[in-house]
């Protein structure tokens, strides 16, 4: 896998970095996020799910299958870009 | 008069008139013209149709019914969207071929028979293709090019088909239809394209993201809308739809990962939707199919919403690439909010619209044993929040600050994206108007405690792996590039194999042309080597031999009469 490109230098308005830019910030948001995925999965345990398929019911299955959704389908994408990357003028 | 039109009409019609008006007359006519064709239907009453005889076939021109009115609405609600957002765009031809485009979806949706079924479908390719060719770039000129061949066989099968479908049942009706004879089976392919099945669908990604900023955003909203809509009539319950729409709700998530032209992604993105919808036709149950019907409503709104951002970016910055987008949420503040909204939308995050309608067609396939089907769609809806969720505002917005330093979109822009996204929140919280306009009665309640954790659950995990990948560097870079689908086999394989025939053919013919002429010279020259002076015929014979060769010949030929006439 290649590395992600580097940041390219300060905008040349020289302005301060944004909310969303500063690391701090950056931080706050993974944190909110991770104290949400805890609450949904914990939420599991406060009522009885009504799921059609009995694996359904097991806590926390959506969970791991949205995790691991994502992973697989990044991940494969990223094999099949081995395959079917050209160049941008391919078919100029 | 205009109240006897056939839906559609009013927006085909008017479409004429407006290179004749100017400045904002020509804006304000533009905008009343949705307005008027949605007054119009909803003063039609349910089961209202229009029917008449010509050259010996029963034609229907008209059939309003709840599952053509429900399709009739949203399209006038796009075009009226559609024409705000574009209001600024003084390009006559696409003024003119954008309202004729929604005006022929309109029609189309309210065609009762497969004539005149046929008719609007065509239209709606001839229309929308000027949307793509108003670039006017050679790019856009091929991509259009492509895009109308594929449309218009798309049409041909569906003529074919319906030919057919009369010669063995004596009916033009557009009714269901099943795939029961070649006829239906040729109609079912010609819808099968426009609603861009696996392999058949890269004409959309191919031309959507090479129109116009606001082109795309009438394209995103009619054409495969309408055959979801022609395969709801005509197909519901056909099982081989589920695994087809399982299928586009998958594989064209894999090509949005990897897309570079966010606008692409976007088209991507349209093709997985499409899948949800294909796989409740299949389902077929009265869930199922409002399901398709409320998903298809909510899906035109949030995915024209998400064209419209990406058209302003687009707009004011002359590109959607993610590798050079990065940061505009500072300059472009309010389209980054509605982005969001659109995003969360698709996304099918509870209070947003996309979960509302998506959660039905889910709910079906659970209902109906379709235990493959109902993991690759949860499968899809976790993808989804990749490409669409996190990609299209992370990449476009936020990401890496190229130091792109632009203005807001204009107002209309802005006014459009607007309203888009008030109603991608309001059908997630207010959702009681959309059920009530669903093609069969709805028992179906959203909101339950088990639909809201659940999806929760799956998104905000998926967000989590974003995170994740992220940071250890395993989600894939943006990169300057291509990704072959399969419109390399007509853009490269086909061409050349058509090129390399036609060389095959060429160099065949030059060699037949070259050995004729070899020969024939050949000919002519022994003949002029015989016959010139001292040749061999060449010499003057003396008369006596003359007499001798003159009586062979005549003795020749007398044997020659003997052996051949009954005497």
């Amino acid at each position: 896998m290649e590395p992600h490109p580097p940041q390219n230098p300060p905008p040349p308005t020289g302005d301060e970095p944004g909310w969303p830019e500063r690391p701090k910030n950056v931080r706050r948001l993974i944190a909110l996020t991770i104290v949400l995925c805890v609450a949904a999965v914990a939420a599991d345990l406060f009522y009885s799910k009504h799921g059609h398929y009995g694996f359904e019911n097991i806590t926390g299955f959506h969970a791991l299958y949205g995790f691991f959704s994502y992973v697989g389908l990044v991940l494969i994408a990223g094999q099949l870009r081995k395959f079917l990357r050209r160049e941008e003028d391919y078919y100029d | 008069m205009i109240e006897n039109l056939p839906p559609g009409m009013i927006l085909i019609l008017g479409a004429l008139l407006v290179p004749f008006l100017r400045g904002r007359v020509a804006g304000l006519y533009m905008l009343l013209l949705p307005v008027l064709g949605l007054a119009q239907l909803l003063a039609l009453p349910d089961q209202y149709s229009l029917n008449l005889e010509f050259l010996g076939y029963e034609l229907q021109p008209v059939r309003v019914d709840r599952l053509s009115r429900i399709f009739g609405i949203i399209f006038h609600l796009a075009a009226f969207l559609s024409v705000l957002y574009s209001l600024h765009v003084k390009d006559r031809i696409q003024q003119v071929s954008g309202l004729a485009y929604a005006g022929a979806g309109i029609g189309a949706v309210f065609a009762g028979d497969l004539i005149t079924l046929f008719i609007y479908w065509e239209l709606t390719a001839i229309t929308s293709v000027f949307l793509i060719w108003a670039s006017r770039t050679e790019k856009a000129h091929r991509a259009g090019l492509r895009y109308l061949v594929v449309q218009v066989l798309s049409g041909v099968l569906l003529l074919a088909g319906a030919i057919m479908h009369y010669e063995e049942s004596g009916s033009l009706a557009f009714g269901h239809l099943g795939l029961g004879s070649t006829g239906t089976q040729l109609i079912f392919l010609g819808f099968g394209i426009k609603a861009a099945f696996p392999l058949l669908h890269n004409w959309l990604q191919d031309a959507y993201p090479q129109a116009t900023p606001t082109g795309t955003v009438f394209l995103s909203a009619f054409t495969t809308k309408l055959s979801i809509y022609a395969l709801a009539r005509g197909y519901a319950g056909t099982d081989i739809l589920i695994p087809i729409g399982a299928a586009m709700t998958a594989f064209p998530i894999f090509f949005a990962v990897l897309e570079n032209d966010l606008r692409r992604v976007l088209a991507y993105s349209l093709n997985n939707q499409l899948g949800f919808m294909v796989v409740g036709v299949g389902i077929g149950t009265e869930l199922a199919l409002n399901g398709t019907a409320a998903h298809a409503f909510a899906h035109i709104l949030y995915k024209a919403l998400l064209f419209m951002t990406m058209g302003a970016v687009l707009h004011r910055t002359g590109t959607t690439k993610a590798t050079d987008l990065g940061g505009l949420y500072k300059s472009m503040p309010w389209t980054t909010f509605f982005c969001l909204i659109g995003a969360a939308s698709i996304s099918a995050f509870p209070l947003f619209s996309g979960f509302v309608s998506k959660s039905m067609i889910l709910t079906a396939a659970a209902e109906e044993h379709h235990l493959g089907a109902f993991l690759v769609l949860l499968f899809a809806s976790a993808g989804v929040l990749h490409h669409s969720g996190i990609k299209i505002p992370f990449y476009g917005f936020f990401g890496h600050d190229r130091g792109l330093r632009t203005r807001e979109a204009p107002l209309n822009m802005l006014l459009a994206m607007g309203c888009a996204a008030a109603l991608c929140v309001g059908l997630g919280v207010w959702y009681e108007p959309l059920y009530a306009l669903l093609p069969y009665a709805v028992d179906f309640e959203p909101y339950n405690v088990t639909h809201v954790v659940t999806q929760l659950q799956l998104l905000l995990f998926a967000l989590a792996a974003f995170i994740f990948m992220y940071k250890v560097h395993l989600e894939p870079p943006e990169i300057r590039a291509i990704h072959l689908d399969t419109d390399w086999f007509y853009r490269r394989a086909g061409k050349r194999l058509a090129l390399s025939l036609g060389a095959s053919v060429q160099s065949l013919w030059a060699a037949v042309t070259g050995s004729a002429l070899g020969v024939a010279g050949g000919l002519g020259a022994w003949v002029a080597r015989v016959h010139r002076p001292g040749g061999p015929v060449g010499e003057p014979l003396p008369s006596g031999k003359s007499a001798l060769w003159a009586a062979l010949l005549l003795f020749a030929f007398l044997v020659l009469a003997l052996l051949v006439s009954d005497i």
